[in-house]
């Protein structure tokens, strides 16, 4: 049995996002809703401009299955390789001062312990036989229970529908033998879909090539089975700290605590049933 | 600082443009703080009820009754407003599930409101008696379950307020129930048969102060948000509503207003209290330093003397 729960009969599928090699063209934003017929996000006021760089999607949601982040950073200027491109009216920079872009195109995690999952009173998210973890529009009732279970904040109810929804990995694509829309969409590879064991072992070669290169910050994130969420089924390479792209830096599925937060409240409960029956001894009035 | 100034890259703060982490809870105020304060109450009145019908005491076993039919079925109003799709209420009962706080928690209410609810048409009727007592008496059992099982509804997620509070939430829930309940017969019930239900609010009133102070200042950065803001405020609220309903619960002798005002006290405490616990989450969802920085803690614990940090280069 795999540590989610399935017998080893189908191997686990999953996502390996490489962020060193995302330009920014949200094609997987794109793909993803039209494949899945993701609406838009509320309301026409919410088309606005976020003024975060070139992100106006804002966050992963009932809404943004893929979400491309723009991280801009100040770095020296030997950092920065000149790609003489034409540009108009540029800012005069300092001369030590360049600009990195860090772009990384966010996901639902599949985690191996998938804390929605656990907390769903329905049934209606589910682990597939591809180890993905998916909600039933059919069951899910609206309790909105998973929405602050997440530890990655991905799972949202759709406000006007009242349902919860999140990435399904294209459920309905990769039983087919499809790749999923947004891996499909990706021009550069950043977004890879496959068998996990795979992956794994890519992305630790990618790694390591960087490192080669003197990109020493480069690092996995979700792809440690020993983490707090047992890992991610869809995992990344990011450039920096997670929190700069909005990541947890230490996720932890909150049911690992669940026996002991039962104990405590089974110890409040016996209290209380002490403490009324203590108030009942002694003197009547 | 200093540490920032060493790195590379500092450039950006801790965090993606400010935004949070962790989704805000999709819970709607007031039906789920309100459902935390009914259930709680409803479950403290009905054990009062049940021990007040053994011992003799029939007019606080018959408030008891009636609040705890009300509160809970007015709990489970609450829960399926909440929903995004409330005609689907009943697939809360399709499966039972131990590791979804709110599967359980729909398994001790359901039970539990229909027993209250016939204990209470039993006590309204005056038929059925004995089917009544011990419909009465099955609540009563169950009604201490029903003051601490929102306490791991609310820690058994990524909300850090909450999350971090697991090991006192179920006390400050368990207090603020027994002091609920206590509160709704010291407003209905005359005072010749309040002495029960002054002893279990001044308890609960203890022990809810006594887990609300480690709230606010045991918890790291995190109790900040037990503190500041809203949250601050319906909790020093709550916690001078406690104070004035133990204190004119000690002090108004046989006074049949005394005692009502102290009932009404804890009773609006209650609902500060709960209200106060569910901003707490909201706004510690809200700031992704909650978030960060324990987490970022807890790894600077785990790794103390192991080779690298996840999520950091290696």
């Amino acid at each position: 049995m795999s540590e989610s729960g399935y017998a080893d009969a189908q191997p686990r599928m999953g996502f390996f996002t490489d962020t060193s090699v995302c330009i920014g063209c949200k094609a997987c934003e794109v793909a993803c809703k039209e494949w899945n017929l993701v609406p838009a996000a509320g309301d026409a006021s919410d088309m606005d401009l976020l003024g975060l760089s070139y992100d106006n999607t804002g966050d992963l949601g009932a809404n943004s299955w893929r979400h491309v982040a723009f991280v801009e950073q100040q770095v020296p200027a030997s950092r920065v390789d000149n790609l003489g491109m034409p540009a108009i009216g540029a800012p005069e920079q300092e001369d030590e001062a360049g600009v990195r872009w860090l772009m990384s195109s966010d996901v639902c995690k599949h985690c191996t312990h998938a804390a929605c999952l656990d907390v769903c009173p329905t049934g209606a998210l589910f682990r597939t036989e591809f180890d993905t973890v998916v909600v039933q529009p059919d069951i899910c009732n609206g309790c909105g229970y998973c929405v602050p279970a997440c530890p990655y904040g991905v799972i949202e109810k759709r406000e006007e529908d009242g349902r919860a929804f999140k990435c399904t990995l294209c459920y309905d694509r990769i039983g087919d033998g499809l790749e999923p829309a947004c891996a499909q969409a990706c021009p550069t590879d950043s977004i890879q879909y496959g068998e996990l064991d795979e992956l794994r072992e890519r992305a630790e070669l990618r790694k390591q090539a960087l490192h080669d290169d003197g990109v020493t910050e480069a690092r996995l994130y979700g792809d440690d089975p020993d983490d707090g969420v047992g890992g991610d089924g869809a995992f990344f390479l990011l450039l920096d700290e997670p929190e700069a792209y909005g990541l947890p830096p230490d996720p932890v599925v909150t049911t690992r605590d669940l026996p002991a937060m039962w104990r405590r409240a089974g110890a409040a409960a016996l209290g209380v049933a002490a403490a009324v029956v203590a108030s009942f001894a002694g003197a009547r009035r | 600082m200093s540490r920032e100034q060493a790195m590379v890259a500092p450039a950006e703060s801790r965090s993606y443009y400010g935004r949070p982490i962790v989704k805000e809870p999709a819970w709607e105020q007031p039906d789920v703080p309100l459902y935390l304060f009914l259930g709680g109450t409803a479950g403290a009145s009905a054990s009062m009820a049940a021990l007040a019908r053994a011992t003799g005491l029939p007019r606080l076993a018959r408030t008891g009754t009636l609040v705890a039919a009300g509160g809970s079925l007015a709990s489970v109003v609450a829960l399926i407003h909440d929903l995004g799709r409330p005609e689907r209420f009943l697939y809360m009962l399709r499966v039972f599930k131990p590791t979804s706080p709110l599967s359980v928690g729909s398994w001790i209410l359901a039970p539990f409101s229909a027993l209250a609810t016939a204990s209470a048409a039993s006590t309204l009727t005056g038929r059925l008696g004995p089917l009544g007592t011990l419909a009465g008496a099955g609540t009563g059992l169950l009604g201490p379950a029903m003051c601490t099982y929102t306490a791991v509804l609310l820690a058994d997620t990524a909300t850090p307020a909450w999350h971090e509070g697991r090991r006192e939430l179920p006390v400050l829930f368990a207090g603020s129930a027994a002091a609920s309940g206590a509160g709704a017969a010291l407003l209905l019930v005359p005072t010749t048969e309040t002495a029960p239900a002054r002893r279990l609010g001044l308890a609960g009133a203890a022990a809810e102060r006594a887990a609300g102070h480690r709230l606010e200042h045991d918890l790291g950065v995190v109790s900040e948000t037990y503190r500041t803001g809203r949250a601050g405020t319906l909790l020093k609220a709550g916690k001078a509503l406690t104070a004035v309903g133990a204190g004119l619960s000690l002090l108004g002798g046989r006074s049949r207003l005394a005692s009502a005002a102290a009932g009404a006290a804890y009773l609006a405490a209650g609902v500060c209290t709960r209200f106060g616990v569910f901003a707490a989450g909201v706004a510690s969802a809200r700031d992704p330093k909650y978030t960060v920085i324990p987490q970022r803690e807890r790894m600077a614990r785990n790794t103390k003397g192991a080779p690298a940090a996840r999520g950091r280069p290696s």
